[in-house]
């Protein structure tokens, strides 16, 4: 029975090879660096890009659907899709004439930055554009993962009841926008709107909140107008820098 | 189960720390995690034993140093705790927080051989 001897084969008295290594790392930081430059390269190609969050079902697709449709005669619009499975969403973005990259994460339960970057290279060029990055649908894991978007818009429908953002924190915590759907569906389905907004402010006083209908286009242009005033803030701070 | 993807850089973490520092195993990864993270300790362990099998943190075990969540009431004027983010202000009852703290999720050290 060997008492003393390390894994090196060595004992020497008060002089273990075993050590305790501060590193203070950040368990993201790698998603976080590879989502900083993503982030450059956005504000390099003067683009807005936004990262829609939802449980499956909201309606992000369908709010995409008419939304890009209507905004992309005014400027460059491009999609990137995240999904476990399927190119169904990508395919009915691109039925709109608009470009849309699909990412099939499999096993994975939200979009990191490295697929972001990689799904942008893929994208025709978007200068002076909007991208919307449409999240894996899931309350819980895309909260945790800059994708190096200018904002999260955390879309929620009428029908998903009004505590989701007690329910689901850090999603709502995280997002800019709040964006109610199927609005068209409130009275049949008794939402309580105010309810919805005081529970989301719980968690996020200063989100922002906008009621929309992708099926009748109620509140889109409400949408559209919040769109502009993002754009007008992201290119605020370069113009100011200039001479 | 983003606790997944999140050991997983950790074990990235450690093998690039065993390349600059030379050592071959680890005993303990010590995490700082925050009470307003997006984790829960428990999972991260659970998680973690898969994660690391077959690599140079196999076996190795995690302890989890949580932090308080601590925000800013913009109400009264102070610092406060918090244990959740859907909580009120402790002292005034009001819900406009800002988050100063407990979104840590941070590898803080290792114990090696």
């Amino acid at each position: 029975m060997d008492c003393g001897a390390d894994p090196a084969g060595l004992k020497i008295a008060g002089m273990s090879s075993e050590r305790t290594i501060r590193i203070e790392r950040d368990i993201l930081g790698k998603n976080n660096r590879i989502a900083a430059d993503n982030r450059a390269r956005f504000l390099t190609d003067d683009l807005l890009v936004f990262n829609l969050v939802s449980s499956p079902g909201a309606g992000k697709t369908s709010l995409l659907v008419r939304a890009v449709s209507e905004l992309k005669d005014s400027r460059p619009v491009g999609v990137i899709e995240g999904d476990q499975q399927t190119s169904n969403d990508a395919d009915r973005i691109r039925a709109t004439g608009v470009p849309a990259i699909q990412i099939n994460t499999g096993k994975g339960c939200h979009l990191d930055a490295a697929m972001v970057g990689e799904a942008y290279r893929r994208l025709p060029p978007l200068k002076g554009g909007i991208l919307f990055i449409e999240n894996v649908g899931n309350l819980v894991c895309p909260a945790a993962f800059d994708l190096g978007e200018a904002c999260k818009i955390v879309v929620f429908s009428t029908a998903d009841g009004e505590d989701k953002p007690l329910k689901y924190p850090y999603m709502f915590a995280a997002s800019s926008l709040m964006l109610i759907n199927k609005i068209d569906l409130a009275p049949v389905v008794d939402f309580d709107s105010a309810k919805t907004i005081e529970y989301a402010r719980c968690v996020n006083p200063n989100i922002e909140v906008l009621t929309v209908s992708a099926r009748t286009g109620e509140g889109f242009a409400a949408l559209y107008a919040w769109i502009w005033k993002q754009a007008a803030n992201q290119r605020r701070p370069v113009g100011d820098a200039l001479p | 189960m983003h606790e997944m993807a999140l050991c997983e850089g950790i074990v990235e973490i450690v093998e690039e720390e065993a390349r600059r520092r030379s050592f071959s195993r680890v005993k303990t990864v010590c995490l700082e995690i925050g009470a307003l993270s997006h984790v829960a300790p428990e999972a991260m362990k659970f998680c973690f034993a898969a994660v690391a099998a077959r690599t140079i943190a196999d076996g190795a075990v995690i302890e989890v140093i949580e932090l308080p969540g601590v925000a800013w009431c913009m109400a009264c004027s102070r610092s406060v705790e918090i244990a959740q983010r859907d909580e009120p202000c402790p002292c005034c009852g009001s819900y406009q927080l800002q988050v100063t703290g407990g979104e840590e999720m941070l590898v803080k050290e290792l114990e090696v051989d």
